[in-house]
């Protein structure tokens, strides 16, 4: 019988949420790491039962987990993670050069075809690749190496490279995004890279239409539609049709278009999925009422998603890599929040339910939906 | 044979109970007992001494003997006590929080 897995990154272990498909009662096993921060964990495509787990700690650092065995077993895989070459300098949060320094691994994505092949985005800001499930890791300089690292800048998180979007019809074409520098294409699998972020237009940075320097918060696509991408800013909601070529600006009727996640439905290619925050700062959905927003139209009209999620003294965030879909039918949502609540969505986000309430800080979500 | 005591996260890690006892040729210095620990125990790499400039972690602090060892060179040697065995070398997480 078809069900999910439910993968979540917490500040302190990873937990592994299952269900068959009606997706009404769960099994929640965990903490796997218990008091370790776990930025992110995913399933490959390729072989369900590999998972990879980033496991960090500020006293002992970076390491990265596997298993063959979708999660009930792990062991630790390689932890080395060297820039290629004399690393260099960023800007710093004052516009002073800083110099790279790796920090933590924000991104773990598997290749869509091989179990062995992942990727790793990493802070400070850099894409690394294995080919070996996860032993050895070498960097893809050319993305370092395009000439605009000493124009990054950290946002408030880190110098991060917290997205990796692998087009499945087009094994050379990587998409990446970078707070605060942008998003970045390969169209030779990582060999050479150019900006992506025309269009975009950003306070906070001497030129708003920069070609690079943008805070991009995350970025999803529909595997059908793989020149079609949808970006959640700092600020804007933003679209492009032509493989990120150009973007133009979607948040229509949100109540802010500030927030971190995004996703799309895994069926519908139009239909796209949000979590207003407000900010500058504050960092907590607007008048304490936790709000999915829904648009059917690609953009520009939302709908807000309101029926199980808390309507009142709500002040938890969704961090950028906390919502995911799993393409049962209808297509399952979840998200998780700072506050320690994983929520799903049998029915594409007309209705939630808490899976669990008091987990440490949400850092990630992933789903895996398994045959 | 040296004994180690570990952290718990790193316990864990490593998949030990209690004190590690290792076999350090020569002489008995931090750099030979952080060596033969990493060989034992490979998935330690990077977790206390940075993997490229072998320097210690900054969250990650040397006890022995009731002294902090932190900041003596690498290649010092080791209290007598922890060359005999008598005593451990303690590896601690700094007392920061979390």
């Amino acid at each position: 019988m078809s069900g999910v897995r439910v993968l979540v990154g917490t500040r302190k272990g990873a937990f592994i949420l299952t269900a068959d498909a009606k997706r009404d009662r769960w099994d929640i096993d965990g903490p796997h790491f218990a008091g370790w921060e776990i930025y992110h964990l995913k399933g490959s495509q390729a072989d369900p039962d590999r998972l990879y787990a980033s496991q960090s700690s500020a006293w002992f650092g970076q390491v990265i987990q596997r298993s063959n065995d979708g999660g009930k077993t792990w062991e630790p895989a390689g932890n080395q993670f060297v820039y290629d070459g004399v690393p260099g300098s960023h800007q710093w949060y004052d516009g002073t050069q800083h110099p790279w320094e790796f920090k933590r691994v924000w991104h773990l994505e598997p290749s869509l075809t091989d179990p062995d092949t992942v990727y790793a985005g990493v802070e400070d800001a850099a894409l690394f690749r294995s080919i070996d499930g996860g032993q050895t890791w070498l960097e893809l300089p050319g993305l370092r190496g395009h000439g605009s690292g000493p124009s990054w800048q950290p946002g408030a998180g880190g110098m991060c490279l917290h997205t990796i979007v692998l087009d499945p019809s087009d094994p050379g074409r990587i998409f990446i995004a970078i707070s605060a520098a942008g998003v970045f294409r390969t169209d030779d699998a990582g060999r050479t890279w150019r900006p992506a972020n025309r269009g975009l237009h950003s306070q906070g940075i001497p030129d708003p239409a920069a070609e690079v320097g943008h805070c991009v918060h995350h970025m999803a696509m529909h595997p059908s539609r793989p020149a079609v991408l949808f970006m959640q800013k700092h600020w804007d909601v933003m679209r492009s049709d032509d493989a990120g070529g150009s973007w133009h600006e979607v948040s229509g009727n949100l109540p802010t278009d500030f927030g971190f996640a995004i996703d799309v439905h895994a069926h519908e290619p139009n239909t796209i999925y949000v979590v207003p925050i407000k900010s500058d700062s504050e960092h907590y959905p607007p008048d304490g009422r936790l709000r999915v927003y829904r648009s059917r139209t690609g953009g520009h009209e939302w709908e807000a998603l309101t029926n199980g999620l808390p309507q009142a003294n709500c002040y938890v965030n969704v961090l950028r890599d906390a919502m995911a879909v799993d393409s049962l039918h209808p297509c399952g949502l979840y998200f998780g929040t700072t506050g320690g609540q994983v929520y799903a969505s049998a029915d594409a986000g007309d209705s939630w339910a808490p899976v669990v309430r008091d987990l440490p800080a949400v850092l990630s979500v992933e789903v895996q939906t398994l045959p | 044979m040296i004994r180690v005591v570990l952290p718990a996260h790193l316990r864990t890690l490593a998949q030990v109970n209690g004190e590690v006892a290792l076999h350090v040729e020569g002489q008995v210095t931090q750099r030979s007992v952080l060596d033969a620990l990493e060989a034992r125990y490979p998935m330690l790499r990077g977790t206390i001494r940075d993997h490229a400039t072998r320097q210690r972690r900054a969250f990650v602090r040397f006890f022995a003997c009731s002294r902090d060892l932190s900041h003596e060179l690498p290649d010092a040697s080791l209290p007598e006590a922890v060359a005999t065995g008598a005593e451990p070398f303690l590896i601690v997480g700094a007392m920061a929080g979390g």
